[in-house]
């Protein structure tokens, strides 16, 4: 037959109160198996408490050749920042 | 893309690289770069997957279930390892079938240690201490490689296998305390393993061409002579508290230059068994081959398992 696995990317939430965070990738036939490949090379000592896979063929990525267009209008956009504004020293709290 | 454009982004490269900036899969990189990396990052990898090999042989032969778990653990942190190693060459857009095909068709190599056969049960802890000891060094210096996917699985790699290290050396201080020929076999086992270990290194310096490249590219920290330098330096003390001997005469300590001074490394028998004809080439690579081969109907059911659920799954959604 041959026919290979896809390529999954699998993220973790070490623990609750923090995001799933990008740990790697695998190669599984199906969801269920991707879920419990990811348990098996990732978490092997305690480092999460949910597993999120998603076939990698999903993922939109941006391209670094776009970077400037896509980051680099943000730098001269300093009035998006608090230090910004001056304001006198005497002011409190702000 | 012109002569000149490449010669421009290459210069760009250079200097990201020389600002210590990591380089990401989609990152703009010379050809050369990127085959050096996938060269690099799955030989690793292989290493990783043969090097189950020689000690998965002996988990149901290990004399008590803490060595059996510690054992099993250990072999299957190599598997994860070899996994996170194939992933991280994958984002530089080879395929794990073709790097599996390398590895099968002699193509690929592997670290040519794996191939010096694990006879006794001592062996366990030499392979532990001195094999995952060399390895360690190696890859605490590829921690800040410069291409992040393996910068990232040598982070994780180096904080798992600390373990590895430990769980051997603590085999041989348990041969070593025990009879005179527990004791005889961790020294045979240190007789036969400790100038393969060196050889992990790779060639000498003078003898090492792509050295510079990969120091330029930081794809390599430190030479291979100063990490097999630090390698003795650091395990000639360890070998004192096993109390047994480090089978090399003209090992000694050099007051001047702050180090050990040691004998010379027969680099005929490194060439042989890299070119394959050490101890255990053909039998590594029956046993890989064959383990794959043998698991193609269980792949092949899971890829038909999931085309019926997800056509069931259509199906419904009519």
């Amino acid at each position: 037959m041959k026919k290979n696995w896809p390529l999954w990317e699998v993220f973790v939430r070490s623990k609750n109160g923090l995001e799933h965070r990008h740990f790697g990738s695998l190669h599984a036939a199906d969801e269920t198996m991707a879920l419990e490949n990811a348990r098996d090379v990732y978490t092997r000592r305690s480092e999460g408490v949910s597993i999120w896979v998603v076939e990698s063929k999903h993922i939109t990525a941006s391209n670094p050749q776009d970077n400037g267009e896509l980051f680099e209008p943000a730098q001269d956009k300093v009035y998006r920042h608090p230090t910004f504004y001056k304001l006198p020293d005497e002011l409190k709290h702000m | 893309m012109s002569n000149k454009e490449i010669k421009n982004l290459e210069e760009i490269f250079n200097q990201r690289i020389a600002r210590d900036e990591k380089i990401e899969p989609k990152d703009w990189m010379p050809e050369k770069y990127r085959k050096t990396h996938i060269r690099q990052i799955s030989q690793h990898a292989h290493s990783e997957i043969v090097g189950m090999l020689p000690e998965g042989n002996w988990i149901t032969r290990a004399p008590s279930l803490r060595r059996k778990v510690a054992l099993l653990a250990k072999v299957q942190d190599e598997g994860g390892h070899g996994l996170y190693l194939y992933s991280a060459a994958e984002t530089l857009g080879i395929s794990r079938e073709e790097m599996y095909e390398q590895l099968h068709t002699g193509k690929a190599k592997y670290s040519s240690i794996f191939n010096y056969p694990a006879v006794t049960w001592a062996d366990m802890g030499a392979i532990g201490w001195l094999v995952d000891g060399a390895a360690i060094i190696n890859q605490v210096a590829l921690t800040t490689t410069s291409f992040g996917p393996y910068a990232r699985a040598m982070v994780r790699i180096c904080k798992e296998e600390s373990f590895h290290q430990r769980q051997g050396f603590e085999i041989l201080l348990s041969l070593c305390k025990g009879s005179e020929e527990q004791k005889a076999m961790a020294q045979d086992s240190l007789n036969r393993w400790w100038w393969p270990s060196l050889m992990m290194f790779g060639p000498k310096d003078e003898e090492s061409p792509n050295t510079e490249q990969s120091m330029k590219w930081k794809l390599k920290r430190k030479s291979n002579d100063e990490l097999r330098q630090q390698f003795v330096n650091q395990t000639v003390p360890q070998a004192k508290i096993l109390g047994i001997s480090i089978p090399d005469p003209d090992l000694k300590w050099n007051e001047e230059k702050q180090s050990y001074d040691f004998g010379k490394i027969d680099w005929d028998e490194f060439w042989q068994v890299v070119k394959g004809h050490g101890p255990c080439n053909k039998e590594r690579m029956t046993a890989r081959v064959g383990a794959w081969n043998q698991g193609t109907w269980v792949r092949d059911a899971a890829v038909a398992y999931a085309e019926k659920q997800s056509n069931k799954n259509l199906n419904k959604a009519v």
